[in-house]
């Protein structure tokens, strides 16, 4: 690996993202990847399937999302501006539903009448039941039994939206749990399933297509900073979780060699303190999960680690392969942002600005806050505001003591 | 010759179908484990698959996922196993053993390390379930190097293609997964079994042994007819699960499932007399 622009070759046939990637599952799962791969390939670079997904972002979804200046949020800070790449403002309220919105095209486009995903923040689960409920697909959400907790809200949502949301109890009961056990119904059932996975990792093909589906997000920040900014940004920064969001934002920049990236993980209570869910910044060892290679928290043993942080949406032991690869090489720097510092972003830009983020996206503001201070004020910081905090009320209102 | 080969060979003279058991290693304790393999021979086990277990077991049901749990309680290690293996050993020179798992914990202890330390400790084949032959460039040299046996999968929706990439590198047997689903399923279609076995046969001499849903004597009988070997794993395992605290009894609950199934495969002329009646 040279240059940057041998990066956006990837993956290679075989789903590899240099060492990391590939389609590591049991045989029953090969002829639907296989197959996936194949609809996929077929659709990429196909006009009327193009057109048709540009309709739903522009007309169902309400891109493109605004890149917004935080203006008084970054006077406050004393340092770059910011700007906000607001995905708060799609429709369901995250970055998810790009993703959601292409899977299901390809769902139709191979005939299947039933839709499974697994959910952390409720937020992916949302953007399925969405799509789902409006082209009449039979759905089942898989979450952890934590997270039902952790995010009520959205359950109901999803029990409003027409979908089953199936409670997992096996494991540590979050995300890497619920995505466990919607593998194992695919296997059971994949002559009438399609099984839309919800980040950049899994088996190839997916991480491949749920960054191309989320492209759009940096293909519109690109043209927006060069309309509002009059050039490229100085520096991008997005949470990491599987890193659906990041890849979206950065994939279209990262030919810009002049443009720096900056992917947040969830820091939980510190990286010392091996209670976080950040494999990349921690060092974590190579392994493989869900499919794919990648850095992934286990122990000694193997066994893959319980992960901690205040989002669902980032409690993720692994990460996707193409993070790994640009860990590597060194095209993104990868940072942690711990659970206190989070909740106090989430707080200030909801006071100095009037959004309130979704604590997986207060990540990300989290790190800017650090980041802007040090740098001039006619430099520029594009975050990715990934998600809107609705959801994270109940969770926020508990730390401050409020039940209702 | 290998264990695994040499018993197939015995089998295929003595016209008997082969019966896997698998275990989990370390379920319920890991000092179970080398008592119940022995009961597995004297019952009538041609070959042991014993699970290596997982966190995150993707392509197992709930009873192999509560048994990995079991085990995992007791901080059971890929060292831990091959030492019991090794134990195994001292007592039982025949029976092939094969381990069964997911490639992380392989990994994590080194690909290398792993196969030298399996090779010495008696293991005879390893069965990686989520890395197909694709993905197999850097372990397939390695575990050759080291007389490890690559068994691999094969499913209803193999591919022609993939399964004839998947007879090119699998050896000692096939193992072929008898239902779309994970571990401990129901309901079998043996016509169905029978027709892919047969297409599988015409790429590979290799031995086809099926599993997933075999539970009791009639049902490795009615696969019996169709394979050379046939795999029960859950049903042996939820008998571990209802005797935890009982260890004896589990072990007697072994031995008396598997030897009816041992019973019932003899009684009952298994493929190799059908081929003869050819
Ligand atoms: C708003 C929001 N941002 C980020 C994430 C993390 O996912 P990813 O890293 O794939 O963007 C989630 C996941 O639930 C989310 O809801």
């Amino acid at each position: 690996m040279t240059t940057f622009s041998d990066l956006t070759r990837l993956p290679d046939a075989r789903g590899h993202f240099g060492p990391y990637g590939g389609r590591f599952v049991s045989e029953t799962l090969s002829f639907a990847l296989e197959d996936l791969e194949k609809t996929y390939m077929s659709l990429r670079d196909d006009p009327d399937f193009q057109a048709e997904f540009d309709h739903d972002l522009a007309h169902y979804v309400g891109r493109p999302s605004p890149l917004y200046h935080a203006e008084r949020w970054s006077r406050q800070l004393g340092g770059a501006q910011i700007w906000l790449k607001r995905e708060d403002l799609n429709h369901t309220g995250a970055h998810k539903v790009n993703n959601t919105i292409g899977q299901a095209l390809l769902a139709k486009k191979g005939g299947k009448p039933r839709v499974i995903a697994e959910t952390g923040a409720g937020q992916h689960g949302v953007a399925t039941a969405t799509v789902a409920a409006r082209l009449g697909l039979k759905c089942d959400i898989y979450m952890g039994a934590e997270d039902v907790q952790r995010q009520k809200l959205n359950v109901y949502r999803m029990h409003l939206l027409g979908a089953n949301v199936i409670p997992v109890e096996s494991g540590s009961r979050t995300l890497k749990d619920a995505m466990n056990e919607a593998l194992r119904d695919w296997v059971t059932n994949v002559d009438d399933t399609f099984y839309i996975i919800g980040t950049v990792a899994g088996p190839h093909p997916y991480p491949m297509l749920v960054r191309d589906f989320n492209a759009v997000v940096g293909r519109e920040a690109r043209k927006q900073s060069l309309e509002q900014i009059g050039r490229l940004p100085d520096t991008l920064i997005a949470c990491v979780g599987g890193g659906s969001n990041a890849l979206g934002l950065f994939y279209p920049f990262v030919e810009d060699e002049g443009v720096h990236m900056i992917g947040v993980e969830a820091g939980g209570d510190g990286i010392e303190t091996g209670r976080h869910a950040a494999p990349l910044s921690a060092n974590a060892p190579r392994g493989v999960l869900h499919g794919n290679r990648t850095y992934l928290m286990s122990d000694e043993g193997g066994q893959v680690l319980e992960t901690h942080s205040i989002s669902a949406g980032l409690d993720y032991p692994g990460v996707g392969p193409e993070h790994a690869l640009w860990k590597d090489v060194g095209r993104v720097e990868y940072v942690a942002a711990n659970d206190e510092a989070v909740l106090e972003a989430f707080r200030e830009l909801t006071h100095v600005e009037g959004i309130m983020p979704a604590l997986e996206s207060a990540h990300a503001l989290a790190h800017a806050k650090v980041l802007a201070p040090t740098m001039r004020t006619d430099q520029h910081i594009v975050v990715n505001l990934s998600g809107r905090g609705d959801k994270d009320i109940l969770t926020v209102a508990k730390i401050d003591g409020v039940e209702f | 010759m290998n264990r695994i080969d040499q018993r197939f060979a015995d089998l295929k003279e003595q016209k008997r179908t082969a019966l896997i058991p698998f275990i989990t290693a370390g379920d319920p304790a890991p000092e179970h484990t080398v008592g119940f393999m022995h009961a597995l021979v004297e019952a009538g086990a041609d070959v042991i698959e014993l699970g290596m277990p997982f966190s995150d077991p993707m392509a197992d049901g709930p009873v192999i996922q509560k048994a990995c749990e079991r085990a995992l309680k007791h901080n059971v290690r890929l060292s831990h196993i091959l030492a019991m293996v090794e134990e195994f050993r001292r007592q039982d020179n025949e029976t092939p053993v094969v381990l069964m798992g997911y490639l992380n914990p392989l990994e994590r202890m080194g690909l290398q390390a792993f196969a030298e330390q399996a090779s010495a400790s008696g293991v005879d084949g390893v069965l990686v379930v989520d890395m197909p032959p694709e993905e197999a460039d850097e372990i397939a040299p390695l575990f050759k190097e080291y007389h490890l046996q690559s068994i691999f999968l094969v499913a209803p929706t193999t591919s022609k293609e993939r399964a004839a990439i998947i007879c090119d590198h699998g050896e000692g047997y096939l193992y072929y997964v008898s239902l779309k689903g994970v571990t401990g399923a129901a309901t079998l279609d043996v016509t169905s079994i029978d027709q892919q076995l047969e297409s599988l046969r015409q790429m590979t001499s290799i031995p086809l042994c099926v599993g997933f849903g075999i539970r009791d004597g009639e049902t490795a009988a009615a696969v019996g007819k169709v394979a050379d070997g046939v795999v029960v794993g859950s049903a042996l395992v939820s008998r571990i699960a209802d005797n935890c605290e009982r260890p004896e009894r589990a072990r007697e609950e072994l031995k008396r499932i598997l030897s009816d199934m041992r019973q019932a495969l003899d009684a009952c002329p298994g493929r190799c007399f059908r081929q003869d009646d050819l």
